[in-house]
């Protein structure tokens, strides 16, 4: 496999493991403007709208984990997402479970689903991977489609946010705004942290030269695997924390077009950038959000976008002003 | 002997069935599999040019009155220039890169043909008559054949082994087995390997769009026929692995029959059973059943 590969199109990372929490100074900034942002912009915009933005971004974020640090291109990931929408739904809804508890159930079982997929998936790479992982999707598709739990076409429907801790009511959009940015944050930075960790050393070793981190002895299975199961957890919790927002589980969320739509989003922000996916998953939305009325000509420019974004923008809006300032974000 | 009689009547259709299905897993796969080892691109396009044939197959029918004998020639012609036209213009500049690149940008252009096609002829099927000659059935004494399933198996046979036939066997598909070993060596020798890129991909959407036509009649003609289709021939093509053409040609009818005997056996279970078959061959042989590894 000759030439440019994904994972060098992002800014390589450099070795700089300093300051606060493992951020060069820049990403220092950006994390700070992040939050800030974070922070500011419920009291501007709507916050159902932005809680959308936050949940797809810990969604891009997890993805970005496997393809950015690992090199793997997994277009499955939808059934991560979705599984941990209708787990945090069924149990809000039927059990009566706490929020706090149903979205980490969600996770749980993301990461549970993505244990053997992952183990199946990491036997073969590059373009098989991502046909693999696709395939396994559409089978959880079919699944939820046909299990009673996931109620069919209709999906899981007006699922209680309930009271976080037993204290705080989360029917006010607000409240939940604020249990989302929680989960958004502590996602993000768990995935810097993940990154940027021995563990995360290693995986970059695989990803750009597996054969030489085999002959040093790592079991890159092992490390290939582990990373899936934490991508897919986190996808799980993405999903359990959107199904609480919106009340509401459907097939939509394990359908193949919404593992294009992560892909999507993370090519958009950047590839392997540790804040790109956040700067696509807010590009993606908004678009979406103005184009609802449209209908299928979303389909047509997502499609355009992909196009465009392969062809002349591998870097992605991120990594362009990432290459443009020369530092990496 | 006369339960056995009773057994296949009831199993006959539903085992015709999926040859019928496994008649489109092997053409497409195919299809794939010929663009794959020229290009090293997985064409996810591929599900979007089978629903484009099916529907040009339509347009032929009802603005241009040219019925399904005319369709089944000048339908893969068309799309096989569309697919000409895209592997010209976008897919050739995606050759040095990672291969992935061609995988996301074929799935863009899936969306972008998928979406175009939904704002003109929204998300309902458009029937297609079965042509005249080929409509009734054979009955062949334990089952009644309805002649268009079997027309569809038979020609997804020749088609199948028409292209076996040209690339191991004529010398334009010696060029082609020796530039899919060594590009520029080929190069060399005179021949114009990107043209011949071109034209396979040409080809490979052509037999795609041949078996949306053949489709046409069997399912309805919607914009969305392609997509769930082609995820499960991306399963069959895990399966066979992409090395050998005949492999991903026996693959295809093979899991087409084995959905078929699940339909019979265990009806929920027939939609998934390529995944659980693909899981199990990646644990026991991860090249695939006729892969090299």
């Amino acid at each position: 496999m000759a030439g440019e590969t994904i994972a060098s199109a992002a800014i390589r990372p450099d070795t700089d493991i300093q300051g606060f929490f493992g951020f060069s100074r820049p990403q220092a900034i950006a994390f700070l403007v992040l939050v800030a942002v974070v922070a500011v912009s419920p009291f501007l915009l709507y916050p159902v709208f932005l809680m959308k933005i936050l949940c797809f971004a810990l969604f891009a974020c997890a993805f970005n984990l496997l393809i950015g640090y690992v090199g793997l291109l997994s277009f499955g990931h939808a059934a991560y997402f979705g599984m941990g929408a209708y787990i945090a739904g069924y149990t809000a809804k039927a059990w009566g479970f706490p929020p706090e508890v149903s979205i980490l159930l969600g996770g749980a079982v993301g990461a549970a689903l993505g244990l053997p997929f992952g183990w199946l998936a990491i036997r073969r790479a590059g373009i098989y991977f991502a046909m693999i992982t696709l395939a396994l999707a559409q089978m959880v598709y079919f699944f939820c489609l046909q299990a009673p739990f996931t109620g069919g076409e209709d999906g899981i429907q007006a699922i209680p946010r309930g009271t976080l801790l037993g204290i705080f009511d989360l029917s006010s959009d607000m409240a939940m705004y604020w249990l989302t940015a929680f989960v958004f944050l502590a996602g993000f930075l768990l995935i810097h942290r993940i990154v940027h960790s021995p563990f995360g050393q290693v995986l970059k070793a695989i990803r750009d030269n597996e054969p030489r981190a085999i002959s040093l002895g790592y079991r890159v299975e092992n490390y290939k695997l582990v990373a899936f199961v934490l991508s897919a957890g986190l996808a799980g919790i993405a999903g359990g924390t959107k199904a609480l927002v919106f009340n509401i589980a459907t097939l939509t969320d394990v359908h193949w077009s919404m593992s294009g739509e992560v892909v999507l989003m993370s090519l958009v922000g950047g590839l392997g950038t540790v804040f790109g996916p956040v700067v696509g998953a807010a590009v993606i939305i908004t678009m979406q959000n103005y184009l609802a009325e449209f209908g299928a000509w979303v389909l047509v420019i997502q499609g355009a976008i992909f196009i465009a974004c392969v062809l002349a923008f591998r870097r992605g809006v991120l990594g362009e002003i990432a290459h443009a300032l020369k530092v990496k974000l | 002997m006369e339960s056995l009689i009773f057994f296949l009547e009831d199993a006959a259709p539903l085992l015709v069935l999926g040859l019928v299905n496994g008649a489109f897993y092997a053409l497409l796969s195919l299809g794939l599999a010929v663009i794959f080892g020229m290009l090293n691109v997985i064409n996810f396009t591929h599900g979007a040019q089978f629903m484009m044939g099916a529907f040009v197959a339509w347009m032929l029918l009802s603005w241009a009155g040219i019925g399904y004998w005319g369709a089944l020639i000048l339908a893969p012609l068309i799309v096989g220039a569309v697919g000409v036209l895209i592997e010209k213009t976008m897919i050739s500049r995606l050759y040095k890169l990672d291969h992935l690149y061609g995988l996301l940008l074929t799935f863009g252009c899936a969306l972008v043909i998928e979406g175009l096609f939904r704002n003109n002829f929204g998300v309902s099927g458009l029937p297609y008559a079965v042509p005249a000659e080929l409509r009734g059935g054979i009955d062949l004494g334990f089952m009644f054949l309805p002649t268009y399933r079997g027309w569809v198996v038979l020609m997804a046979v020749v088609m199948c082994l028409l292209t076996w036939y040209v690339i191991e066997k004529t010398k334009v598909g010696s060029y082609l087995r020796a530039a899919t070993e060594r590009p520029q060596l080929v190069q060399a020798f005179g021949v114009n390997v990107p043209r011949m890129m071109t034209l396979t991909y040409g080809a490979g959407v052509a037999l795609a769009a041949f078996a949306g036509v053949l489709a046409a009649p069997i399912y309805s003609v919607r914009p969305d026929m392609g997509a769930s289709f082609i995820i499960t021939v991306f399963a069959v093509v895990v399966i066979g692995g992409m090395g050998s053409i005949m492999g991903s040609i026996v693959t295809g009818f093979m899991l087409g029959f084995v959905q078929g005997v699940t339909e019979l056996i265990y009806p929920p279970f027939a939609q998934t059973v390529v995944f659980f078959i693909m899981a199990i061959v990646l644990l026991t042989r991860p090249a695939g059943l006729f892969g090299r590894a």
